[in-house]
């Protein structure tokens, strides 16, 4: 299974990383969608003004990315605590059936 | 996939956020029952949650040469159905859309219908036909999971196309163009979804068989 799942990783980071090297034209390379989602309403409604704005905005990119980053950071601290546990446990159980056969 | 604060009329938001509701309700019905009758599996909801909050909040470039992330919904959707992604994505989309100013509340039904609703439904009655036609696990999960991420952005680019038809080429013409902006840039990304998913489902049957057993993902047989 470590194999596997090694190379369908592999396969993840690879497909990840090609647009990386190749060259697009533009300002915005890289840019979110949801932006240019955003630029694309006001090309086909310029007169389309926002009805509600976000009421707390994260002051600057760093804090920004602070909280993506703790987003991202507190889900695989839990997916890594559960998949450790388990395997943790899987370890024990087959020992101690191990033992037992002995 | 999240469209902006303010960026659907209030008409639209307030159909997509009625739309939404009755899912999220249901979600919160279906989390309770399986909560109770299967508390052994409490952990692993939360490590479906968890990989939906990693995958969501990760910008990965794409070939179009713009940026997109990924939903992990597919996961808890396949394990738990899909009403449970409901609850479990609306969470962290009122997380982005309160702390990261990404996303909004007028828009959170919209988003809410791509993300938590559509997504993990394709994902499960994908995942449901793929296994009941022979297909192995891993290709079911891969596909359950690609396909679930892809039609997120396929309904948000069509949400999107019915707020703001195009004026020459109306609503189809408008789909084209918010098409060409999420669904093409999220195909690799799905594909990594799917991958990753897979990845986690082969952890889950070599340590959670048991778990895996209960919710009758898988059979009960000697591993």
């Amino acid at each position: 299974m470590a194999r596997r799942n090694l190379i369908l990783i592999l396969a993840a980071v690879i497909l990840a990383s090609i647009p990386l090297f190749m060259s697009f034209e533009g300002e915005k390379v890289f840019g979110g969608a949801d932006g240019q989602a955003q630029d694309a309403i006001h090309r086909i409604r310029p007169d389309y003004k926002p009805w509600f704005s976000a009421i707390w905005v994260p002051p600057s990119k760093e804090i920004e990315s602070l909280l993506f980053m703790l987003q991202a950071g507190l889900g695989a601290g839990l997916l890594g605590y559960y998949i450790g546990l388990r395997r943790g446990e899987a370890k024990g159980r087959r020992a101690a059936e191990g033992d037992a056969s002995y | 996939m999240h469209i902006m604060e303010g960026y659907l009329p209030a008409s639209h938001a307030i159909a997509w956020t009625a739309v939404s509701a009755p899912f999220v309700a249901y979600g919160g019905y279906r989390l309770v029952r399986i909560v109770n009758k299967h508390p052994e599996t409490k952990l692993l909801l939360a490590a479906s949650g968890a990989f939906a909050f990693v995958l969501s909040a990760l910008k990965i470039p794409s070939v179009t040469g713009s940026c997109s992330h990924a939903t992990g919904t597919g996961l808890g959707a396949i394990l738990f159905g899909p009403g449970v992604m409901t609850l479990l994505g609306t969470i962290v989309l009122l997380f982005q859309a309160l702390l990261l100013a990404h996303g909004g509340l007028t828009t959170l039904g919209a988003n809410v219908f791509s993300m938590a609703v559509v997504g993990p439904y394709v994902a499960y009655g994908l995942f449901r036909l793929v296994r009941g036609v022979g297909g192995s696990l891993a290709v079911a999960v891969f596909l359950a999971a690609a396909f679930g991420d892809l039609s997120t952005y396929i309904v948000t680019s069509a949400q999107l196309a019915m707020a703001f038809p195009d004026p020459a080429g109306g609503i189809a013409g408008s789909f084209a163009k918010f098409g060409a902006i999420f669904a093409v840039t999220q195909v690799p990304l799905a594909i990594i979804e799917g991958l990753l998913t897979v990845v986690v489902v082969n952890v889950l049957t070599s340590y959670s068989r048991s778990e895996l057993e209960s919710l009758s993902l898988l059979a009960r047989e000697a591993p």
